[in-house]
């Protein structure tokens, strides 16, 4: 097995009032692996994905993204390391209503400071691949809950990253959209070879990966790959 | 009750569970509620207190008569006039009167009202004016009688011999009793008629008829009889004429006032409008939740619209109470005119409360509230439930440019009504265009930050905190206007209020200059007495002099509702008065030239080529004087207003040779100080005490200082607004942020640093605030031109240049775009927390 891209070691995490979500917890992706995680609400899937993304620390235990530990990177390393390497998909979307959407899919992009010109074009282009080509002028507001998560899936592949962190990407949609947006999501994924981490409660949606693990306080469990 | 509507129960639940989230927000609200009722509210308490303690002088000095015949000038009338007006039938008695102004014991201080009256006559129609004490005395010519005021003024007791002078005259006097119906304060001195005529060279002459009407008497008729007997000096009157004048010359000092407090009310209401208008963003799919539930639409309204009046509730009574003290405070620290100077020297007045006075501004409050929150109602049940509950944002369309029709559509009403004549002598038009103006300037702050900011996010800035905050600001200017809505009201007003005092005080500057071009003024501070030749020539001689202008001012009743305006006697009125518009050539034969002061001219409607009837006997034709008006001149100093005319068409007219003002020009190189010394030293005992002698630099300089003074006030009202809409500023910004805070955490997700949306929320405040400033000082300058141009002339019956207080302008801006800018950085410590990044989880 290649290096893996991202390696989490012995990780812990309890929440503010002392309630310990998960303990020792360990897990590798190798690059371009699509791992689907599970588990019951409450539980820590989305400290979990914090915790990789370095928006949250850990009480033990460490994160490792492509050989660099993220608790040796301090806040403006990790946020760069997000910016570069790391792609967001969210459950609610999360695309901001006053910029179009080729303006919200160019947003890493922009942020990465990329001539304005060069980063329009490339968000044009994502959205083309999206099925969306047609309507980078349009705004939010005018679109339904799967084109905005096509849109959202977009703006998370348009720089190329080496990490898709995606949380419940289709809760919100409905179940023939949810396959519709999962099948393209998958695809792009795989196609930019880029690894994936979903956290999911559908069923569905975990059968897209390439292995499933089911987050529990004890751990994750069916860490085959791990 | 429908039977769709919540249960009251869970109303409460609803409301109080909002206040619980948000109690900042919901008292700032209230306070600026309560800073406008507080303002209005103690504006009328202190006007009516003052306003009635000096209708209680007025009437301790008339007495208790049905009606007056009133002298039109100092001078009096012929008493001749007495008889016939007694033998008139409905006339049960005459009480003839000479009013004099006086000073007891010599010093200005103990300055009294001196009544000359006859006892047996003022028995029967003013028996509250008739002294107490011993029978054998009362008649006596040399008996004083006075209140008790006047005695504790002096130090004086009944048996005391004092020394009374009036018109320059010192008389001895025996104090006989005391005037036991006199009110408290009221300095009022009573002796014989004859005594006052003789001893005050007023033989002949009286100054006012106190008439008792017969019972059964028709009013009107007795009126008309006794009009039908008067001379050219003399009017009817009733007694509260004087206190309605009163009333009058102050009502527009404190309609301006009143204005203010109105600011503060618009103000309050347009911080309640941004503060529903969040919250009910918010709670959309709160409330579409309780309409899926089964509550109906007006159930929703009913509770969005009973917030804001619990709101406007909380304020009114607040600021009621604060009124109340705040009123007490000024009456004890400024007495009743809040610096106007307009009730002259009515003693400190208690505070007297007005229940009905309290329920309007205690209604304007609510109203106010109520207004505020009235389109965040409608928005709360607007949108169809079942795209509410979604609440997928709001229906933002980025392209859509912001409408501007509607706020044309008000700023032209406001620029009408800013044509329309005044009503009832107020300007209540003027008021009603600044409003519209205001609404219409509000109404197009989207439209503005849109124009504003469209170059600039063309421009497309490298910084992405600096391009997201503008494609925010531009992409939202709705959102924009919300926030600025109630500072542009604070700032647009205060800039307006700014800009009318810069003009008006850079007006009454020039024009300092032009009037008072002389090195040195004398004023005889005085009744009946002045300047004589032989004074004149000795003042003439004193080393030093150049030469001097001799005036005489007196006054002259046109109109018993109105004020008496001044009437000046000057050499070469044309050639040395600020003219403003245009002026007659003339004048006719026969005709008396005058020229009217501003507003003189307004008050009395009269124009360059007018004619005016002048209640001065004509000696040529022994009827009044046909004067005929040659210009209008700016006069600040009178706002009864003014009339000037020649010196010797005075002398023709009057038979008066007094004068009692002079304008010094000095010999190059004499020292003012010196010469002032050597025209006091010119000048007989019984004037030197009473004659105010000033360089005109100090005059000047006193003038401005009064002119300060009387606008302090303002200034710290202004000061009220500008914070409380800074604190709504911050307010807003703050639910804002709160209601952006997934946007925040997605950001953070997508590898924007903490700085950089800090800097991005700073870029926001800064750039919300340069919108702000630029709405807020257009509207403003926009608005002082109806003040200036509109509210003023209507009011005052003065005009003024616009003079613009740039240093201020530039001030205001940077403050706001400043403190917009750390407002914003201080409500984005929650965008950056943590809080912000597990916002965008919808599950944990």
């Amino acid at each position: 097995m290649t290096s893996p891209l991202l390696s989490i070691t012995s990780l812990s995490k309890s929440v503010p009032g002392g309630r310990v979500l998960f303990r020792g917890l360990d897990l590798a992706l190798a690059p371009g692996e699509f791992v689907a995680v599970t588990g019951e609400s409450g539980v820590g899937k989305s400290t979990l994905l914090n915790l990789v993304a370095g928006l949250d620390l850990p009480d033990s235990g460490t994160v490792t993204f492509d050989g660099v530990a993220l608790g040796d990177l301090g806040e403006d390393g990790r946020t760069r390391l997000r910016r570069d390497r790391i792609g967001f998909v969210f459950q609610a979307f999360h695309v901001l209503p006053h910029l179009s959407l080729a303006q919200n899919v160019s947003l890493p992009l922009m942020l990465q400071r990329r001539p304005a010109r060069e980063a329009a074009d490339q968000g044009r282009r994502m959205l083309d691949l999206v099925g969306l080509g047609d309507r980078g002028d349009d705004y939010p507001n005018q679109l339904s809950g799967g084109e905005l998560q096509r849109v959202a899936i977009a703006r998370a592949l348009v720089h190329r990253p080496a990490l898709i962190l995606a949380d419940e990407p289709t809760g919100n949609l409905d179940a023939e959209t949810a396959a519709r947006v999962l099948d393209l999501f998958a695809a792009h994924v795989r196609e930019a070879g880029a690894a994936t981490l979903l956290v999911t409660h559908s069923k569905v949606a975990a059968a897209c990966a390439d292995r499933t693990v089911k987050l529990t306080p004890a751990g994750l469990v069916g860490n085959d790959a791990g | 009750m429908p039977a769709e509507a919540l249960p009251t129960g869970v109303l409460r639940w609803m409301i109080l569970g909002e206040w619980r989230a948000h109690p900042a927000r919901v008292a700032l609200g209230a306070l600026a509620i309560a800073v406008g009722v507080a303002l209005g509210f103690a504006v009328h308490l202190i006007n009516t207190s003052a306003l009635s303690e000096f209708s209680r002088a007025i009437a301790a000095v008339n007495g208790d008569a049905d009606l007056q015949v009133r002298a039109v000038s100092a001078r009096g009338f012929d008493e001749q006039l007495y008889p016939r007006v007694a033998r008139l039938a409905g006339v049960a008695a005459v009480s003839p009167v000479v009013e004099l102004t006086a000073d007891l014991g010599g010093g200005p201080g103990d300055r009294l009202t001196l009544i000359g009256l006859d006892v047996l006559r003022a028995a029967a129609a003013t028996p509250s004016l008739v002294g107490r004490g011993p029978a054998e005395v009362r008649f006596d010519e040399g008996s004083l009688f006075l209140s008790d005021a006047a005695l504790r003024a002096g130090g004086h007791r009944v048996g005391d011999t004092v020394e009374v002078a009036a018109g320059g005259r010192p008389q001895p006097f025996r104090i006989v009793g005391d005037l036991p119906a006199a009110p408290d304060g009221q300095r009022i001195g009573v002796i014989d008629i004859a005594a006052a005529q003789w001893r005050f060279d007023r033989v002949g002459r009286l100054n006012r008829l106190d008439l008792k009407l017969a019972e059964g008497a028709d009013p009107g008729a007795v009126r008309a009889a006794v009009s039908a007997l008067l001379p050219p000096d003399a009017e009817i009157a009733s007694p509260d004429s004087e206190v309605r004048q009163t009333d009058n010359l102050s009502r527009a000092y404190r309609v301006n006032l009143d204005m203010l407090a109105l600011v503060a009310l618009l103000t309050g209401a347009f911080l309640i409008y941004s503060a529903q208008s969040l919250s009910v963003a918010r709670r959309r799919p709160q409330f579409a939740l309780l309409q899926v539930l089964g509550a109906d639409r007006r159930t929703i309204l009913i509770q969005v619209l009973l917030e804001s009046v619990a709101v406007g509730l909380l304020g009114a009574g607040l600021g009621l109470a604060i009124g109340l003290g705040l009123a007490q405070a000024a009456l004890s620290l400024f007495g009743g005119d809040l610096g106007g100077g307009f009730f002259g020297n009515v003693r400190r007045p208690a505070l007297t409360f007005s229940p009905g006075a309290a329920a309007v501004f205690g209604g304007l409050g609510l109203a106010s509230a109520l207004l505020g929150g009235l389109a965040p109602a409608r928005q709360a049940v607007g949108a169809p439930p079942a795209v509410a509950l979604k609440n997928l944002g709001d229906a933002v369309d980025p392209r859509r440019t912001p409408p501007l029709v509607p706020a044309l559509g008000l700023l032209v009403a406001g620029a009408l009504c800013a044509l329309l004549p005044p009503v009832g002598g107020l300007p209540l038009f003027g008021y009603v265009s600044i409003a519209l103006i205001l609404g219409g300037g509000i109404a197009g702050v989207p439209w503005l930050a849109r124009a504003l900011l469209s170059p600039a996010q063309r421009l497309a800035p490298g910084a992405p905190s600096l391009r997201l905050a503008l494609n925010r600001l531009w992409g939202a200017p709705s959102q924009a206007a919300v926030a600025l809505c109630g500072i542009v009201a604070s700032t647009s007003l205060m800039i307006a209020m700014a800009v009318m005092v810069t003009s008006f005080r850079s007006s009454v500057d020039d024009w300092l200059l032009q009037v008072f071009p002389a090195d040195i003024y004398l004023t005889y501070r005085g009744d009946g007495d002045g300047f004589d030749e032989p004074v004149r020539r000795a003042m003439t001689a004193a080393p030093g002099v150049a030469g001097i202008a001799f005036l005489r001012t007196t006054s002259l009743r046109l109109s018993a509702e109105r004020p008496p305006p001044a009437l000046v006697a000057r050499p070469d009125p044309g050639g040395s008065l600020p003219l403003v518009g245009g002026r007659a050539s003339g004048p006719p034969p026969g005709l008396t030239p005058v020229w009217l002061s501003e507003p003189a001219a307004r008050i009395y409607g009269h124009r360059p080529g007018d004619r005016l009837l002048l209640p001065l006997v004509d000696p040529a034709t022994d009827k009044a004087t046909t004067a005929f008006v040659m210009g209008v001149w700016r006069d600040y100093a009178r706002q009864q207003g003014s009339i000037v005319l020649e010196q010797a068409d005075y002398v023709r007219l009057t038979g008066d040779r007094l004068v009692n003002e002079a304008a010094v020009d000095l010999d190059p190189g004499a020292a003012p100080g010196a010469v002032v010394a050597r025209l006091r030293a010119a000048l007989p005992e019984r004037l030197a005490g009473r004659t105010l002698i000033t360089e005109s630099r100090a005059l000047r300089a006193l003038s401005l200082r009064i002119f300060d003074r009387s606008f302090a006030i303002t200034y710290l009202l202004e000061a009220i607004a500008i914070l409380v809409g800074l604190a709504g500023v911050t307010a807003t910004m703050s639910a804002q942020t709160l209601a952006r805070i997934k946007e925040f955490g997605m950001l953070r997700h997508v590898g924007v640093l903490r700085r950089q949306i800090a800097a991005m929320l700073a870029a926001e405040g800064a750039l919300l605030g340069a919108v702000g400033g630029v709405a807020g000082i257009g509207l403003g300058l926009a608005m002082s031109q109806v003040l200036i141009h509109v509210v003023n002339p209507q009011s005052f019956h003065w005009t003024m240049e616009t003079h613009l207080p740039l240093s201020l302008f530039a001030g205001v801006a940077g403050a706001l775009i400043g403190v917009s800018a750390i407002a914003a950085l201080m409500t984005g410590r929650r965008a950056i927390s943590q809080a912000a990044v597990d916002a965008v989880r919808e599950d944990w």
